[in-house]
């Protein structure tokens, strides 16, 4: 789950780049610049929820 | 489709302007002193020694390997480097400087404002490398922090300063593609701070959280700071590195003439008390008393906030933004430390990285061309998607090699004794520590 998650934020880069090639179109293009943010954000929360450690008893 | 693209020479500078530089560059280094005593403080008395040994060792290797590689990948804005050509657009992602800092030399004893500019580099790339090091602190071997310093020096703020400083295609957003002026980071705050600080965060995942932090019957245990009197002399030091930095950073990176600086000036301070007052609040609120350790969070999240904006918004502006920094800072250590379970002693994460990106954020927000937020956005998204995975692919490599924590033993007995055979206050007595049961 971290190097998935650390695997997904640069798909969202890229996104953003393809956007900004993409569309000059500037609303258009800020919405899928947008869209490349918010996975990179859902990439990040998957690599943050995979480093929390167990809590309890299963904790190191 | 690589190319090496010619550019005009730099354009030459006033010997006054360059004086006035030169200065403001040699008193910037009290804001790397300021990060390195917070750092020290805020460990724990038995690492104080090899904390503030590791400061001054992690930006020694910093130094080296910049002149020694780093420089040739970041360039220079007014000197040929390398681009890929897409969309009709050339994006230069690569610098080609000279070997040992010879962009700093005089031609003909003439100034101009590379020679400048690689000295901001040189002080940037040692204020980046120490702040994951305070992140590590009570576990993180000497060793394997100098070989992170190494390793963030020669590739990782290189290829960022080149993009943002160097002529790269992130400053170029304006040029290429009609975003404002292209991104603008103009005291460091995306190079220096988000860098350093999403570096913190790869640490802290690598390393762990120090042993007996988060134990089995509870959330976490609270390890206080051990010199209060460090920390927040630290702070009132990085004031006056920071109104260095971000004056010179306006000069160099914007070209702002020096009637602008007092602005920029206020604009730093303003950003840095309303930051403080605000966790002052919010500490107050939530745990009944201020909390000295937070409070120097604040502070400097305010302080690296106006790295992004002290040169481009108003005062109004400005204390906006410091009032945001200082009431998330709280917020985001009990978020980080409770549900997150990210031990970061000396707040780096929240201070440097989330106050970094806020600030370019805010930036964008508050910028009167049109584009300027899409172009900030552009460099926020290059750091969490670039800059944050290769980071942490880097460090786990050399984490493989180097291990970054230091034996169970080492930290119990900690790192002065363990690592450099004495401790930081020799005469103190040690009391038992019931974290280790």
């Amino acid at each position: 789950m971290k190097y998935a998650g650390l695997l997904v934020m640069p798909a969202g880069f890229f996104l953003m780049i393809a956007a900004l090639v993409l569309f000059p179109d500037p609303s258009r293009r800020a919405i899928f610049m947008a869209c490349g943010l918010a996975i990179e954000g859902l990439g990040l929360g998957v690599a943050v929820r995979g480093h929390i450690l167990p809590r309890g008893d299963s904790r190191p | 489709m690589n190319s090496l693209i010619p550019v005009a020479p730099a354009p030459a500078m006033s010997e006054a302007v360059f004086a006035f530089t030169l200065i403001l560059l040699l008193i910037a280094p009290l804001a790397i002193a300021g990060v390195a005593l917070i750092n020290a403080g805020l460990g724990r008395s038995r690492s104080a020694a090899q904390a503030m040994l590791g400061n001054v060792a992690i930006v020694a290797v910093a130094v080296v390997v910049f002149a020694l590689l780093g420089a040739m990948i970041a360039g220079e804005a007014a000197a040929p480097g390398h681009a890929i050509h897409l969309a009709g657009k050339a994006w230069r992602w690569i610098g080609s400087g000279r070997l040992l800092a010879g962009a700093a030399a005089a031609p003909g004893g003439s100034f101009h404002s590379g020679q400048l500019a690689t000295l901001f580099e040189f002080l940037a790339v040692a204020l980046t490398a120490i702040i994951p090091w305070g992140t590590g602190a009570d576990r993180f071997r000497l060793a394997a922090g100098c070989v992170c310093a190494a390793v963030l020096a020669g590739l990782v703020f290189p290829f960022f300063a080149c993009w943002t400083w160097g002529g790269g295609w992130l400053e170029q957003l304006g040029a290429n593609f009609g975003l404002g002026a292209g991104f603008l980071d103009l005291g460091g705050a995306a190079s220096i701070h988000a860098v350093g600080g999403l570096g913190a965060l790869a640490v802290v995942w690598i390393a762990g959280p120090r042993k007996g932090k988060f134990p089995k019957e509870g959330f976490s245990m609270a390890m206080p700071a051990h010199n209060a009197v460090y920390v927040l002399f630290g702070c009132l030091l990085s004031l006056v590195g920071w109104l260095a930095w971000n004056a010179a950073g306006a000069v160099l990176w914007r070209q702002a003439p020096l009637g602008e600086l007092p602005m920029t000036a206020i604009n730093t301070v303003l950003c840095a008390s309303a930051a403080i007052l605000a966790t002052l609040a919010v500490t107050r609120f939530r745990f009944g008393k201020p909390d000295a350790s937070m409070c120097a969070n604040g502070w400097l999240a305010g302080l690296v906030a106006s790295s992004a904006t002290a040169g481009l918004v108003t005062p109004a502006e400005s204390l906006l933004v410091g009032l945001v920094a200082g009431v998330a800072t709280p917020l985001l250590v009990e978020l980080l430390e409770l549900a997150l379970s990210i031990d970061d002693p000396s707040g780096a994460i929240g201070a440097h990285a989330v106050a970094g990106l806020w600030g370019l954020l805010a930036a964008g927000l508050f910028a009167a061309q049109p584009g300027q937020l899409l172009a900030q956005l552009v460099g926020i998204g290059t750091l969490l998607g670039v800059v944050l995975p290769v980071v942490y692919l880097l460090f786990a490599m050399i984490n493989r090699v180097v291990p970054f924590r230091v034996d169970p033993d080492g930290e119990r007995v900690g790192m002065d004794l363990h690592e450099l055979g004495g401790g930081a206050y020799p005469e103190f007595v040690i009391h038992r520590d019931d974290s280790y049961r």
